[in-house]
């Protein structure tokens, strides 16, 4: 733990990405307690202050109903990260298993499961999220499933990619001819060399999540008013631009932060589990 | 008493410029006690033989009978756990990410062997055996030397108490000092435990050292199968002698011999 934190410390990128990655995660969990108007999380009107422009009451300035733009953001943090670790957890589990299984039983397994992962694939990403939402209804939940469906696929190939090289390696071969089971060769002996890579791409694609589901709700199909997001922030900011810029720029800064956060972050720990070798 | 018998053992892979025949009609016997080694050049076969009497591959033709029974395409845990395997390259024979105890333990899981809680202390026992401490149960594979890894591959293969025991190349990616110790070792083990060896290499200074008897593979065919004497001082067949002349000179005597039978050919 002490030496990854100090493979990270000695590259300034790594340490910049920690650095924003801690600051996004503090904002959100402690929101109630940062942000100086909690109660601006809702449907809440304040028209005294409507459409103000940053100063020293509205730091980042307010929207067109007078919530507090900072405030939002702390709150639109929580349901981004929420939605990102959600949409990992359930999508790198289903890739990972379906990887593993192609990758190392390969014949009719690997054809069947992988070109199911081609389709998906081959679907671009955002239509096919966007497909998913058109038959549900938009909310949260169903937004979270969309990104699903469009994400496990790439952890499919990743692990898929690993484990039919991992295949040839003498140590499978090992543990087959002692006759292991093939659950305990492809989990406990395959897996554990997939999941530096696995890491790496959770951390990286933490960021991606948050662009696709700012982009939904951009879109109007992720989550629904009043509830703050960064993408229906942007969205709704973008109608009174360029006067009132700080509707628009400051959620998109935000959105812009935690991907560069998450995407240096992810580099780092490439170096610091890579070094494990 | 014969423990292995191949009998007319044929092996064909089907390529796209067609058939090759890797193993073509082989048919020998190795005693119960003792150690075959295998020679040839690469691609006479050898590995697919090995791969073939381990059960990784099913033959094209012919059968393999082990003490008495004919082995099936289908393994099993029986026979898996009786026929154990030493790989070359010590290198990727151990999975990077788990410590050398768990390496050592999967035989023991998977075949049951002595109740669990005691499972460790026989892979201390089994390290200890081939001549690594104890400790070393806890470490990862990148913290051990070649000759040590390949101690591991060993007493991996020797916890799961098989009574055959094929060595494919076992020292060739070590270093002289380190082969000539580890050679030791398996010959120590197999006289303490009563193991048999299909010892293959392309090393004939190894099969000096190891080998109570020689087969001499070139192309797929065995074409001489003797005792390990017979086939150094009187080869037969010519394939055999131009593999003892292209061993490297280590001393007089040696060269003597090698000038002696090449008057021969």
């Amino acid at each position: 733990m002490t030496r990854a934190l100090r493979i990270i410390a000695a590259n300034p990128l790594s340490l910049t990405g920690l650095i924003l990655v801690l600051a996004i995660v503090l904002a959100a969990l402690f929101a109630p307690w940062i942000a100086p108007f909690p109660t601006h999380n809702s449907a809440v009107v304040d028209f005294a202050y409507a459409n103000s422009a940053p100063n020293g009451r509205n730091w980042m300035g307010t929207d067109l109903v007078g919530r507090d733009i900072f405030s939002r953001i702390l709150y639109a943090y929580r349901i981004s990260l929420g939605l990102g670790i959600v949409v990992l957890i359930i999508a790198t589990p289903i890739g990972t298993i379906v990887g593993l299984l192609a990758g190392y039983l390969g014949g009719w397994t690997e054809s069947v499961l992988m070109r199911l992962v081609d389709v998906f694939l081959s679907i671009p990403p955002l239509v096919l999220a966007i497909a998913v939402l058109g038959v549900l209804e938009p909310t949260l939940t169903n937004a979270m499933i969309a990104v699903t469906v469009m994400w496990w696929p790439w952890y499919a190939r990743l692990v898929y990619s690993i484990a039919r090289s991992e295949r040839e390696e003498g140590y499978v071969l090992a543990a087959e001819v002692i006759g292991a089971p093939t659950t305990h060769i492809a989990f406990r002996e395959i897996l554990p060399n997939c999941l530096p890579a696995i890491i790496t791409k959770m951390t990286l694609d933490m960021g991606f999540v948050i662009i696709i589901a700012s982009s939904l709700s951009f879109l109007g199909l992720g989550v629904q008013p009043p509830t703050p997001d960064l993408g229906s922030m942007v969205a709704e900011g973008a109608r009174y631009l360029p006067d009132s810029w700080w509707m628009t720029v400051f959620p998109g800064l935000a959105i812009l932060f935690a991907v560069f956060g998450f995407n240096l972050l992810g580099d780092g720990l490439r170096d610091v589990l890579g070094a494990d070798e | 008493m014969t423990l292995l018998s191949v009998q007319n053992l044929t092996k064909t892979f089907q390529t796209p410029s067609g058939p090759v025949h890797a193993v073509r009609d082989v048919s020998f016997e190795v005693e119960r006690g003792e150690c075959l080694a295998v020679v040839g050049e690469s691609g006479s076969g050898k590995t697919t033989l090995a791969n073939m009497i381990l059960g990784i591959l099913g033959a094209t033709s012919g059968e393999i009978r082990f003490d008495g029974a004919t082995l099936p395409a289908k393994r099993g845990p029986v026979h898996r756990r009786a026929i154990q395997f030493v790989q070359q390259n010590p290198l990727s024979a151990l999975n990077p990410k788990r410590n050398i105890g768990a390496s050592v333990r999967l035989g023991l899981d998977t075949y049951a062997i002595g109740p669990r809680a005691d499972r460790w202390l026989k892979v201390e026992e089994a390290l200890e055996e081939v001549g690594l401490p104890r400790e070393m149960r806890q470490r990862a594979p990148s913290s051990l030397s070649g000759g040590q890894r390949q101690r591991v591959g060993i007493a991996r293969a020797l916890a799961c108490e098989p009574e055959l025991v094929v060595l494919d190349e076992p020292t060739s990616a070590l270093d002289v000092l380190v082969q000539a110790r580890v050679l030791r070792l398996l010959n120590d083990l197999r006289a303490r435990k009563k193991l048999t060896y299909v010892f293959i290499t392309h090393d004939l200074a190894v099969v000096r050292n190891v080998a109570d008897r020689v087969a001499v593979f070139k192309a797929g065919q065995l074409v001489e199968l003797g005792r390990t004497e017979q086939i150094f001082s009187a080869p037969e067949h010519p394939y055999t002698r131009s593999l003892i002349g292209a061993v490297p000179v280590v001393d007089d005597a040696e060269l003597e011999l090698r000038n002696k039978l090449a008057e021969g050919t």
